[in-house]
């Protein structure tokens, strides 16, 4: 269970506040989605989550499975389950895509008290995920993300999370740039998982998503703040009338 | 925060003082008196039982250097250099040049620890055995590669030469140098200077006149060397100055590949290494030169370290020659480098491929230069910079066209990757063309380990030090597979060494 409590939080540089005391809980098995306008705090949260340098708490905190997250590094916090499906995955010249699979799959699992996986058996697992994503095996053998197009960067994305076994996924707008084959793909990739009990944090400015990704609860993120709570019926309520009026009424 | 005192920290630890090979050999030796002049310079001749006319050449490349100006044009920043507190020949002791070690039993056990230490396979039987070789560091994927003969050269003189018998099966002459002056006296008369001549500059004058050891190779018409040759260059003793000297010559068709790797105790004060080495080409033969430099680069506060002035120059004499130099230079102090290729014959082929760290206070200018002579000559020049620390890393390259060098072309690429706030990255490239049908190409790119390049490996549960190496290999990558295999490895790994703790 991840449990966030009065989450103050600041860009380290400039020490200006992005999110102002936010609170959440996200059940084990649990989809959650955080909807809000631009400039919401909506990234800010993913990147704290995953524990970016960039970013500051100066008050609150964050506990996953009753233990606080907030002295680890990225990789402690990958290494406990947590995945970020990025939204602009980076690009790494030179840095062969099955490599990189291998090397971040064993850092994993060593992390995690088990054996480090054997080639055939790597191999096997990427071709399988891949098959099911519509990945080609020669696009793993070039450099990571490296002249991949907006949507294959993001089945590269998913590709990582299905092998790398997390249990806490937060999926920051991965719907966008997709076309609809892809983020049918996609969708079916994030499911699969879902059903093997793994938790959500589906982060999206539409709710074309939750179309295909039916979550449990749904948040509206304003200012730094989650402002209204509800299921699904909220998503289609701010698809309908925008976010103006929740964000007027919280306001008000 | 926490980050920040976390790379603090990891600095402190292990920063650019975890240098691997920094112990010191306890051996008795024998050196010449501190400084130069014509006595020192017989002295090293005497002690070498050279004949006169190789005196005679050292003591005029003296005079020669006494005229010569220190050269002050290069990014490298450095105290006036002492060059009369140094001794110029030191030796362990129980070495007699009359009498080089036949085998193994000949050698000092003491000196055997040394190489041992080092990872250098001077024991034939055990690698001809196919003994583990797990813990040798320069000898991984032997049994896959066959053999690597080598030269050891430990301060002044060659301890011991392995292979040479099955080399001299097939004409091979692979020794000493100072062997070479000896029993092939011819052949180092004739080539000797050719290439780099005696007064090309300060350091090859000086090298000219008190050079002591290096190695010699000769592949004769036709014949492809069946292994990697290498020469394994040490500096133990204090205050000493290295000064190697290098002739290979592969007569047409020959084939050889050649591996020098060099290491130096750790101390305070900057030891000095000037090296000459030439390469000779004739028609349709091959020569590809490969370094592994990892000399003390000095301490975290730019204490110590190897003063490292080297001229490497290859000479393409026939049509269709090819020379490939590939270097990896994680060490010395100062490095003032440029191995260059004269494409004098026809159709030939010069090649450079480097990757130069630089970490704490080390300071690089080094390049390559390419003259293009002959007609239809090509070359390619790839270079990787990687600057950490406060240190700084200059690639200076020099490409040119004869006028009668018709269709010659140039492929030169620079990249520079930059570590941290405090280092620089500069790139000086000299482009000459004295005819119209020339194709010269020159890319250069530079760029930083980005955070948020190591915050999308680290996501993935990589830990930060292996999330570098990761983008540093990958930077590195187009260069490291020029490597023979065998080296390859070694290479990248000395590569992570040389950059661990230089996250900020």
């Amino acid at each position: 269970m991840l449990e966030i409590n009065n989450l103050h939080v600041q860009v380290a540089e400039t020490g200006i506040e992005i999110l102002h005391g936010l609170d959440l809980v996200v059940k084990n098995a649990e989809t959650a989605a955080i909807m809000g306008p631009n400039g919401s705090g909506k990234s800010t949260l993913s990147y704290i989550l995953a524990g970016h340098k960039g970013y500051k708490v100066t008050q609150g905190d964050i506990f996953y499975n009753g233990q606080s997250i907030l002295g680890m590094n990225p990789a402690e916090r990958s290494a406990l389950g947590i995945f970020l499906g990025f939204q602009y995955p980076i690009e790494i010249p030179g840095l062969i895509t099955m490599e990189f699979l291998k090397v971040a799959i064993n850092a994993l699992r060593k992390a995690r008290g088990q054996t480090e996986l054997k080639v055939p058996e790597f191999i096997n697992r990427v071709k399988e995920i891949a098959k099911r994503l519509s990945i080609s095996m020669p696009m793993l053998k070039r450099p990571l993300n490296v002249g991949f197009s907006g949507g294959e960067k993001k089945k590269i994305e998913i590709l990582q999370m299905s092998l790398l076994d997390p249990t806490f996924c937060v999926m920051d707008e991965t719907d966008s740039g997709l076309d609809i084959d892809a983020l049918k793909i996609v969708a079916d990739g994030m499911n699969r998982l879902r059903s093997s009990q793994c938790s959500f944090l589906i982060i999206t400015h539409y709710q074309r998503l939750l179309d295909y990704i039916n979550p449990d609860t749904v948040h509206v993120l304003s200012k730094g703040k989650i402002v209204r709570s509800g299921d699904r019926d909220l998503a289609v309520y701010v698809e309908k009338n925008g976010y103006a009026n929740i964000i007027g009424v919280s306001c008000g | 925060m926490s980050a920040r005192a976390e790379t603090i920290r990891q600095v402190q630890e292990i920063g650019v003082d975890q240098y691997q090979y920094g112990f010191e050999t306890n051996i008795e030796s024998e050196k010449a008196p501190k400084g130069l002049d014509e006595n020192i310079i017989r002295y090293i001749s005497d002690r070498k039982q050279e004949p006169q006319w190789m005196l005679e050449w050292r003591l005029s490349a003296y005079n020669r250097w006494l005229k010569i100006k220190e050269p002050t044009w290069s990014r490298l920043q450095y105290p006036p250099i002492a060059f009369q507190d140094y001794h110029y020949y030191a030796t362990p002791k129980n070495i007699d040049q009359n009498m080089l070690p036949q085998s193994l039993e000949d050698v000092d056990p003491e000196l055997l620890v040394t190489y041992e230490k080092l990872g250098i396979p001077l024991r034939e039987q055990e690698i001809l055995a196919g003994v583990p070789e797990k813990d040798r560091v320069f000898s991984e994927n032997l049994s896959r590669s066959g053999h690597v003969a080598v030269d050891a050269v430990f301060d002044s003189v060659s301890v011991i030469t392995t292979f040479k018998k099955e080399l001299a099966q097939v004409g091979i002459i692979f020794c000493s140098i100072s062997e070479a002056i000896r029993e092939h006296s011819d052949l180092v008369r004739e080539y000797m200077g050719s290439v780099v001549p005696v007064a090309d500059n300060f350091y090859s004058a000086l090298n000219s006149s008190v050079f002591t050891d290096g190695s010699f190779v000769y592949v004769p018409k036709g014949v492809r060397c069946p292994m990697e040759l290498s020469t394994y260059f040490r500096i133990n003793e204090r205050n000493t100055g290295q000064f190697e000297r290098t002739l290979i010559i592969a007569d047409e068709g020959a084939y050889v590949s050649y591996l020098e790797g060099c290491t130096a105790p750790q101390r305070d004060e900057n030891q000095l290494h000037a090296a000459v080495v030439e390469l000779i080409v004739f028609k349709n033969a091959e020569i590809k030169y490969s370094t592994v430099q990892n000399w003390y680069p000095g301490d975290k506060e730019g204490r110590g370290g190897i003063y490292n002035f080297v001229t490497k120059r290859g000479d393409c004499r026939g049509s269709h020659s090819k020379i490939s130099w590939t270097q990896v230079e994680t060490g010395s102090a100062l490095t003032w480098k440029y191995p260059s290729c004269l494409l004098k014959g026809d159709h030939s082929r010069g090649e450079f491929y480097s990757i130069a760290v630089s970490n704490g206070y080390q300071q690089i200018d080094s390049g390559s230069k390419m003259i293009h002579l002959g007609k239809n000559t090509s070359s390619r020049i790839i270079s990787k910079g990687i600057s950490a620390g406060f240190s700084s890393n200059t690639y200076r390259g020099k490409v040119s066209a004869h006028r009668q060098a018709k269709n010659a072309r140039n492929f030169t690429q620079c990249d520079s990757l930059l570590i941290g706030h405090d280092c620089s990255a500069h790139t000086i490239p000299y482009i000459e063309a004295k005819n119209a049908q020339v194709q010269f190409e020159h890319e250069a790119t530079t760029s930083k380990i980005s955070d948020e390049q190591l915050f999308y490996i680290m996501q993935r549960g990589i830990l930060e030090e292996e999330a570098m190496a990761l983008l540093v290999n990958g930077f590195v990558h187009e260069v490291i597979q020029k490597l023979p295999m065998e080296f390859a490895v070694e290479a990248q790994k000395l590569i992570s060494i040389s950059l661990e703790g230089s996250i900020g």
